[in-house]
């Protein structure tokens, strides 16, 4: 292991690296400490300037209920579930089927067509941007939730298809060849011996893709304009207008915002480190 | 009967025979159609429509009203300030921002322990990658606010004097005035760039900590009886191990750094005067903008963009695929 465990120094060393952990934690995270105690203060503290300090009350019921009565959040975060939901079961779906067809089946287009789907993943979102919202406007999905959702789909399928393919790769090809031998049909090798194999796979995908797309802003910006169809990104952005100075609630509502992609974190770390570390180790 | 048993079919169809080769092909379809209509076609129209003046709009017949120009726009591109402005920015973000490579490599090897509690710090200084980039603009954009943001109170504590006036309210006399860094052409693209190290750095710290988990043990054992030890120790039998932790940490670091729109957008939108303008956050600006949209010259920015990314992107696929070729 390195570096060299902490357990075989000193004592001294070892108290020393304990007690100085809370401390590079605190200093570490001092941008978002400070944005969570904004949000639980009362305006009063914000308009006589004690922003850094302790607050002199906890307003933390008032600023988050006025976050929801104040503006259209409630909505906001709705609309991004309508979003993110779809957009997770439609490209991991896709590429349960694409990734199975690329690590399975020898045939020559398989690695061009893989590294189409990686390469796709890579490029910039502006080279599709003019071409995507004219599509959308055109075919009245301007403004709409399936309009996101449907691009995000696709998108994600080109990292879900990386990722799938790899992770079928990975598995014992004999576990196919005997099915095969057995005289199993192809969709069935796929449903029943390879499907039930890539269940992590498909929690890790779910988890990052339900984290990305959340997160997404800048296509929130392109495909919508009202506040019918806004994910809460953009929605923070436009409580951040409405919310001028009013900075323990702009702070409230950022912090609502991160909360679905956080809590999803805490509950699935493992598939989700597994998930973003893919390839990290041979 | 009998016959019918030992033959079930006197040949087995085309379908049955080629089973091999069609079965693929039923997989991907979904995934290709779906891709292609809005990830590969987009590309190819864009690149098209950079040859041409278009405001967005179609005419009574349902033809657009877009307007062949040839290399017009990439010869506008050329004598745009805004345009070089934003590229210069693109390159800085490039460079600063592969510090997230060693410094998270950095964090990586100062939480490699395993005291209690561990786990808890692991995923504590992870969280802000987890967190919209839309959110950690808000935060720096209020963390370096020189009135209220962390920045200007600590400056405040440090360079000014309190006092109170008659009436009873409380006056500063500062020193200097707190830096207003967002509003400096010169310090606003390196504010934005330090605060998108921050999710960058925990991204690569939690490649590096998985990978440094899987470093082979024997090696750092045998490396430590021959006397090797810290930045040694780190440079010659660690890092090489952690080559491909290395590799996926730069790869994202560089499209992360190529994409950067979200902080800029929420934290300068560009400003002051275009001076944290980058290409991703330029061509938005140029093609839909308050007066008017200008799709096709907004398409050549992204031309340029798209340009810059396939060149790293060719190199990663090279690299895949060189292990593809390697691995089996």
């Amino acid at each position: 292991m390195f570096p060299r465990p902490i357990e075989k120094s000193t004592p001294v060393a070892r108290a020393a690296y304990q007690a100085f952990l809370p401390f590079a934690l605190i200093l570490w995270l001092l941008p978002l400490l400070a944005i969570l105690l904004t949000s639980i203060r009362s305006a009063k503290d914000i308009n006589s300037g004690n922003v850094f300090g302790w607050p002199s009350e906890f307003a933390i019921i008032e600023n988050y209920t006025a976050v929801f009565t104040q503006s259209a959040a409630a909505q906001y975060m709705w609309n991004s579930v309508l979003i993110t939901v779809p957009t997770v079961a439609i490209s991991v779906a896709l590429a349960c089927l694409a990734g199975y067809a690329l690590a399975i089946y020898k045939f020559r287009v398989a690695l061009p067509l893989f590294f189409l789907f990686v390469a796709g993943n890579f490029i910039p979102f502006q080279i599709l941007m003019v071409p995507v919202r004219d599509m959308s406007v055109q075919t009245g999905l301007y403004d709409t939730i399936a309009g996101q959702f449907l691009f995000h789909a696709a998108f994600q399928t080109g990292f879900c298809t990386l990722f799938m393919r790899n992770f079928i790769k990975a598995l014992p090809f004999d576990l196919v060849e005997s099915a095969r031998i057995e005289g199993i049909a192809e969709w069935k090798i796929f449903w029943y011996v390879v499907l039930p194999l890539v269940r992590p796979a498909i929690a890790a995908l779910a988890v990052l893709i339900f984290t990305f797309v959340w997160n997404d802003f800048f296509w929130a910006n392109v495909l919508t304009q009202g506040e019918s169809a806004k994910p809460i990104t953009a929605g923070v952005r436009a409580l951040n207008g409405q919310f001028v100075n009013n900075w323990h609630l702009v702070s409230a509502a950022s912090l609502l915002a991160a909360i679905p992609p956080v809590a999803c974190f805490f509950l699935m770390q493992r598939h989700f480190i597994a998930g973003l570390t893919l390839g990290a180790v041979k | 009967m009998t016959d019918a048993v030992q033959h079930p079919q006197a040949a087995p169809s085309w379908l049955k025979r080629n089973k091999l080769a069609v079965a693929p092909w039923i997989f991907l379809i979904p995934a290709l159609i779906f891709f292609a209509i809005y990830v590969v076609i987009p590309i190819f129209e864009s690149l098209w429509l950079s040859l041409y003046e278009w405001n967005g709009l179609y005419g009574p017949d349902g033809e657009s009203t877009a307007e062949w120009v040839g290399f017009a726009n990439y010869a506008k591109l050329w004598d745009d300030p805004n345009f070089w402005t934003s590229l210069r920015n693109n390159i800085a973000w490039l460079i600063l921002y592969m510090l997230a490579v060693p410094l998270g490599l950095f964090i990586a090897l100062f939480l490699n322990q395993t005291v209690t509690g561990m786990r808890f710090y692991k995923s504590m200084f992870f969280f802000p990658f987890v967190i919209s980039q839309v959110v950690v603009g808000l935060i720096f954009g209020w963390f370096y606010n020189p009135d209220f943001g962390v920045v200007g109170t600590v400056w405040k504590a440090i360079f000014c004097e309190e006092t109170t006036n008659i009436l009873g309210n409380v006056t500063f006399t500062c020193s200097r005035p707190a830096p207003d860094i967002l509003s400096s052409p010169e310090w606003a693209t390196y504010g934005i760039i330090a605060a998108g190290l921050w999710p960058q750095i925990a991204y690569c710290m939690i490649l590096y900590l998985t990978g440094l988990n899987n470093v082979a043990a024997d090696q750092i054992e045998a490396a430590r009886l021959d006397g090797a030890k810290g930045w040694k120790m780190l440079w010659y039998v660690v890092v090489p191990q952690l080559k491909p932790a290395t590799f996926i940490a730069v790869v994202v670091t560089v499209i992360g750094a190529l994409r950067s729109f979200d902080m800029i957008a929420i934290m300068t939108q560009g400003g002051p005067f275009g001076s944290t303008n980058v290409l991703s956050h330029y061509m938005y600006e140029v093609a839909i903008s308050e007066y008017g949209e200008r799709y096709g010259y907004g398409s050549s920015v992204a031309t340029v963009l798209f340009g810059i990314m396939l060149f790293f992107i060719s190199y990663f696929l090279w690299r895949m695929y060189q292990d593809e070729k390697g691995g089996r």
